[in-house]
């Protein structure tokens, strides 16, 4: 076992391990969480939780600062809209995300890279496979490597 | 960055004294995540002054070894990484606040649920134990320290739905001298357990021990009892619920009503025409009925889409004069809205049988014969629309009857799931169509599923009575017939898996062992009580082991099988388990809340008033100080969601627990290799 110290994994080995920051909602998605694990689950290993307690305490400077610091992606996952827990904090994370959205993709960020999901208590599989869709995504994308020489993505070309 | 602020300040090196606790749970997360090199690990981190990995942490010794580590090292913070803090957070704050440490300065992490559990990759699943392990040294440093908050509980309970789930849950908080508001959309209470004849496998009278209950019910002083009521609407929060129901005009007033029967009797309509629902069709009533003989209220109801007055305006209303001076019949009433406020919320919601119609291959509304057990329970039951006589549609006595088991039950293509209460049910209908009818009965079953006191000396009890069973799913049920001893019989086609080969057998009579699935409105139900729902849509329990009838929404708790498919013993368990966790809330007086609250940096406010539209429970005003507005948080108000925390342009509102430093810390320390 090597214990992760000086550089990054990714330049260990041929295949590029994109790291992912995900924000997940205590009720929802990090209960999704729990089931798939509870489940037991395989998914992939690249994603970093932070528990917040609603999608809606997401405050889009989480989500450059994760960029900031070399994150290769970023996933909000909260609840269904009409489920939230705090009755419509999930709709609030989905505005701000829109806008955010727009602004990444004016800094050259792909769509890809960032993501809100709705993921409920009981959807552990759907956990899975969005982790491990984005996981693949990001990974053809290869490192987001910063915000330095990149050109902002046309309008037109945006999904 | 956020020294620069001027807020919150990390604590300067040497301040922190943090320990580190990685967790085994003996081979659940060892056996994948090399525990030891992240202990090893956790130890070089800043501010890490004892670092441990344990076999199990949440044993007592485990705890022991918190407490000692803390008063030894004086340790001022804790990091946990083990399971998921829904499971354990509870138990190390408990332990670190009994060691003199407040327990909001513990950070949890979860290796086990989120790493061990669904990682097989050693060397990655204990990177990222070690890439959270320092994340959570990093925001543990800005932890301060917290106090609970406490929410006074209002005494009164609001039960959903008269089954006798809710019927138990109300008797026992009634009894302990709580005011209860029992609601029920049908006409009477009971729910499926009135319907039934017999239960299972006592073979008790289902009518004989329910309704002592249901009356019980109506003559209890602290329960008031709506029927035909609907709850419409529910704001608020643990302690504190603002609930509205609907209540549906009866046409007949509960109050003035004496249950003579008599303007039944004096109804126009001199026989019952139209199909009874209590019956499921299979009997009739008029538009002015009793929906059963023992239904509670013992007040009639009038069906407004049957009835000649409601339809045409101009029937002479016998009914009306039946009544005479009493005057209970009150054909102008209109639904009418209650208000009221309660402290928690106990939903026995229940479940609706699977119909069988959307298997087509069974012949369920083709042939006349087929019915499902419901329908034969109320055949079989003397109250019953044949007075407990078991016939079929021409009259004729079944010499021979197939039941089915698993009917829309562990079926890839309808409900996967086990009703659980099917065999027992099936084996008790056995019994009771062969001792009435004396008819040849053939259970058709996947597998006999007899778990529970007395459940499987009764399945011997009927092999022992000669009841037939044949192993094999039923591929259909067809009235061609192919010989001279299957013409006028239902024959059912199944490979008999013990004999390994196809067999058809005619009877007179096809009974569908249905299985329970959840309302076809739970999901409009689940929504007004803000709970969830698990992927086959029965009511979703907090934990599935130690907390099977509370939700995830505190103060509401669940009973029966809106939660899931049970027999009646587990459904009057689980009713007594809620009630008593609403009474445990009620005499408590208050609930401890996390402290997540948002609170305002007034002098950073410019009072620009964008947090207030933000916030769901109004727990934000404006007040005044030295002529200059600002926001303020109602703590008692806020439940702790952080939307105006993430929204305010300035910064000034922050939240507990969930500060922006933490988050930033934590973001930060998954990202970054120290």
């Amino acid at each position: 076992m090597s214990e992760p110290s000086g550089p990054s994994p990714r330049s260990e080995g041929a295949v590029f391990e994109p790291k992912i920051v995900a924000f997940f909602c205590n009720w929802c998605t990090y209960l999704a969480a729990d089931l798939a694990g509870t489940s037991r689950l395989r998914y992939a290993p690249n994603i970093r939780v932070v528990r917040v307690m609603c999608s809606g305490r997401v405050d889009p400077q989480f989500v450059l600062e994760a960029f900031a610091r070399g994150a290769d992606g970023v996933l909000i996952g909260g609840c269904h809209p009409g489920d939230c827990h705090y009755q419509e904090g999930n709709y609030k994370a989905l505005r701000r995300y829109h806008l955010l959205r727009r602004m990444l993709e004016q800094l050259g960020v792909e769509p890809e890279r960032f993501r809100l999901e709705w993921i409920s208590a009981s959807e552990g599989e759907r956990l899975k496979a969005v982790v491990n869709d984005m996981v693949e995504k990001v990974r053809a994308l290869g490192p987001f490597g910063g915000l330095r020489d990149r050109q902002p993505i046309a309008e037109a070309s945006l999904p | 960055m956020f020294e620069e602020r001027g807020i919150l300040p990390c604590p300067p090196d040497g301040a922190s004294r943090i320990g580190v606790y990685v967790c085994h749970c003996g081979s659940n997360i060892a056996a994948v995540v090399d525990v030891r090199a992240v202990a090893r690990y956790a130890a070089k981190l800043p501010g890490v002054v004892v670092a441990r990995d344990y076999k199990y942490l949440c044993s007592d010794p485990g705890q022991d070894l918190l407490a000692q580590d803390i008063r030894e090292h004086n340790l001022n913070r804790i990091v946990v990484a083990s399971c998921s803090p829904h499971l354990h957070e509870h138990t190390f704050r408990h332990a670190i606040a009994a060691a003199g440490l407040n327990p909001y300065l513990l950070q949890m992490i979860n290796i086990r649920e989120q790493v061990s559990w669904v990682h097989e990759d050693r060397r990655r699943a204990t990177e990222k134990a070690c890439d959270l392990v320092r994340a959570a040294v990093r925001r543990v440093r800005r932890h301060k320290p917290l106090e609970n908050l406490r929410v006074p509980i209002h005494p009164d309970v609001l039960v959903v739905g008269g089954g006798i789930a809710g019927i138990h849950a109300a008797l026992t908080l009634a009894g302990a001298g709580k005011r209860v508001y029992l609601v029920e959309r049908q006409p009477s209470i009971g729910g499926h357990m009135a319907m039934f004849d017999k239960t299972f496998p006592t073979l008790d009278c289902a009518a004989c021990i329910l309704t002592p209950k249901m009356s019980a019910v109506k003559a209890h002083p602290n329960i008031t009892l709506w029927t035909l009521s609907e709850v419409t609407r529910v704001e608020g929060y643990v302690g504190n619920y603002r609930v509205e129901v609907t209540r549906w005009p009866r046409y007949i007033r509960e109050d003035l009503c004496a249950g003579c029967l008599e303007c039944i009797e004096a109804c126009v309509y001199k026989d019952a025409k139209f199909p009874d629902e209590f019956n499921l069709g299979l009997g009739k009533r008029k538009p002015i009925y009793l929906p059963f003989p023992q239904a509670v209220p013992q007040v009639p109801v009038i069906d407004p889409s049957t009835c000649i007055q409601f339809k045409t305006g101009r029937c002479k209303k016998t009914c009306v004069q039946a009544c005479g001076e009493r005057r209970a019949i009150d054909l102008e009433a209109s639904e009418k809205v209650e208000r009221i406020q309660v402290g928690s919320i106990i939903v026995a919601t229940g479940f609706q049988a699977f119909d069988p119609a959307r298997m087509p291959d069974y012949g369920y509304g083709l042939y006349p014969n087929v019915y499902t057990s419901l329908e034969i329970e109320r055949l079989v039951n003397s109250s019953g629309p044949t007075a407990g006589e078991l016939l079929l549609r021409d009259g004729r006595r079944p010499s021979s009857v197939g039941i089915i088991h698993c009917v829309g039950s562990r079926d890839r293509k309808q409900n996967r799931w086990c009703s659980r209460v099917c065999c027992m049910y099936s084996l008790k209908l056995a019994h009771l169509i062969r001792e009435r009818t004396g008819a040849e009965v053939f259970n058709f079953y996947i597998d006999m599923r007899t778990p529970g006191k007395g459940f499987e000396e009764f399945y011997q009890q009927l092999l022992e009575e000669g009841v037939h069973f044949i192993r094999g799913r039923v591929a259909e049920v067809t009235d061609w017939a192919l010989d001279p001893s299957e013409e006028g019989k239902l024959v059912l086609r199944v490979e008999d898996t013990l004999l390994g080969t196809v067999r058809r057998i005619p009877v007179d009579m096809v009974v569908l062992a249905v299985g329970l699935e959840p309302h076809r409105d739970a999901e409009e139900v689940r929504r007004m009580f803000n709970i969830s729902c698990s992927k086959e849509g029965f009511f979703l329990e907090r934990h599935p082991k130690l907390a099977p009838v509370s939700t995830f929404t505190d103060g509401v708790f669940l009973a029966g099988c809106c939660q899931g498919p049970k027999d009646i013993p587990d459904t009057v368990a689980q009713a007594g388990a809620a009630a008593a966790e609403a009474l445990a809330l009620i005499d408590t007086g208050y609930v401890e809340q996390e402290p997540n609250t948002a609170y305002v940096v007034e002098e950073h406010c410019s009072g620009c008033r964008t947090c207030i539209s933000m916030c769901p429970y109004s727990a934000i005003s404006m007040a005044a100080q030295d002529g200059q507005w600002h926001a303020q948080v109602n703590p008692v108000l806020c439940k702790g969601c952080g939307t105006c925390v993430a929204t305010c342009p300035s910064g000034s509102i922050r939240q507990n627990l969930f500060e922006d430093e933490e988050i930033f810390e934590e973001t930060e320390g998954v990202m970054a290799y120290v």
